[in-house]
């Protein structure tokens, strides 16, 4: 046993292959940021921190001697909680293929939303510093017109390349504006979608819990992802009706390289 | 002359695992060596003698040392194995990895509970 405790919950093994598939399903769609960044690991639960190979000074503990310490980026913790019906549970060991786990699928939401604010727009409380917020180079600023968005992005292009920074590049954007997009189409019927990706060389990636947009570069080795344990669930408790889960990961965010990216944001 | 040691015709074998064969034997040889000086450390009544027998034992753990990382850059499944345990300090040894999650770790009964989704650069 683990500390998710699954073995403690009222879950038979079908049960679990049930909500686990149903995980792996739903969760590529809205991890957006994984799509854009490196990721390193899953180093276990119990990793705690990434040294960063920096040191703070600090005052030395006592006259004639000076003093360092060590820097280091803990990791995170991130959590939401769910319920699934003990009925539904066990229609799912007779068979039953549809079954009714809506809170697992928010859950799910919830916690990738979690990640991608934490990658694109960074976690203060977490000491996380996101890529909007850690790139070295001036906002693209948007006009209303959605054909114009093109332009944005090939400035953006233009900027990393003009900072030396190789493509392939792509663009995490938020779900309202990739609406747009999608139904965008330019002058002479192309559709605006596939004039993007033709500049950016790579993908355009639906992120929800994103504000505005970022275009990065994906040669790697620039934003790295590090993972504790990566998503897991677990049981927290029961009663005669419903079980109580989780679900669960532990990682870090680093910028390594500020100049590869650069935020888009609509003039207000 | 070839290696003794190989339980198969010398024509199915490729180079890589006659070398892992060699290191294996090596290794070996360094720590049957220890085990044997340390016997004579404790079995000599001279303690000049117990004490160049034991320099000779202890550098054989050197040479052992060297061997095994040799042989762990190689072969994936014997580092994921080592990673587990060594330097820990768990007792019982047995239990040495039941707190995490980490995709290397035996899944209990239930599943380890990582989905296992990992990095997905380059998905749509």
């Amino acid at each position: 046993m683990n500390h998710l405790h699954r073995d403690l919950a009222p879950i038979s093994e079908e049960g679990w292959d049930t909500i686990d598939q149903e995980a792996k399903s739903r969760l590529p769609t809205y991890l957006a940021a994984r799509k854009l960044v490196d990721f390193a690991g899953p180093h276990g639960w119990s990793h705690s921190a990434t040294n960063l190979g920096r040191i703070s000074e600090i005052s030395g503990p006592s006259e004639g001697v000076t003093a360092a310490q060590r820097r280091v980026l803990p990791l995170v913790e991130l959590r939401t909680e769910f319920k699934v019906s003990r009925v539904e549970l066990d229609d799912a060991d007779r068979g039953a293929s549809n079954i009714d786990l809506a809170e697992l699928d928010e859950a799910l939401r919830q916690i990738a939303i979690g990640e991608n604010v934490t990658v694109f727009h960074g976690y203060q409380a977490g000491g996380i510093e996101g890529i909007t917020e850690s790139t070295s180079h001036q906002p693209i600023i948007h006009e209303t017109d959605m054909v114009k968005y093109l332009n944005a992005v090939a400035q953006g292009v233009d900027v990393l390349r003009q900072a030396g920074i190789n493509g392939p590049y792509g663009l995490a954007i938020c779900p309202t504006t990739y609406t747009k997009i999608i139904e965008t189409t330019e002058y002479g019927g192309h559709l605006l979608l596939d004039h993007i990706k033709k500049i950016l060389d790579g993908p355009l990636v639906w992120a929800p819990g994103m504000d505005g947009g970022v275009v990065l570069s994906l040669r790697g080795g620039d934003f790295i992802l590090e993972s504790g344990q990566d998503l897991s669930i677990g049981y927290l408790d029961h009663d005669a009706d419903i079980v109580r889960l989780y679900i669960e990961e532990s990682f870090n965010f680093r910028v390594l390289e500020p100049d590869a990216a650069v935020a888009i944001r609509s003039k207000a | 002359m070839a290696s003794e040691g190989l339980h198969e015709p010398r024509e199915l074998l490729d180079e890589a695992t006659v070398d892992h064969h060699r290191a294996m034997t090596s290794l070996c040889e360094e720590l049957e060596a220890i085990d044997w000086y340390d016997q004579r450390v404790k079995a000599t009544s001279d303690p000049t003698l117990a004490a160049v027998l034991a320099y000779n034992r202890d550098d054989e753990k050197e040479h052992a040392a060297m061997t095994l990382e040799w042989i762990r850059r190689r072969d994936a499944a014997l580092d994921q194995q080592l990673r587990k345990f060594l330097f820990t300090t768990t007792e019982p040894l047995t239990e040495v990895g039941a707190g995490g999650t980490a995709d290397d770790e035996v899944p209990a009964a239930g599943g380890s509970g990582s989905l296992g989704i990992g990095s997905l650069k380059g998905a749509n």
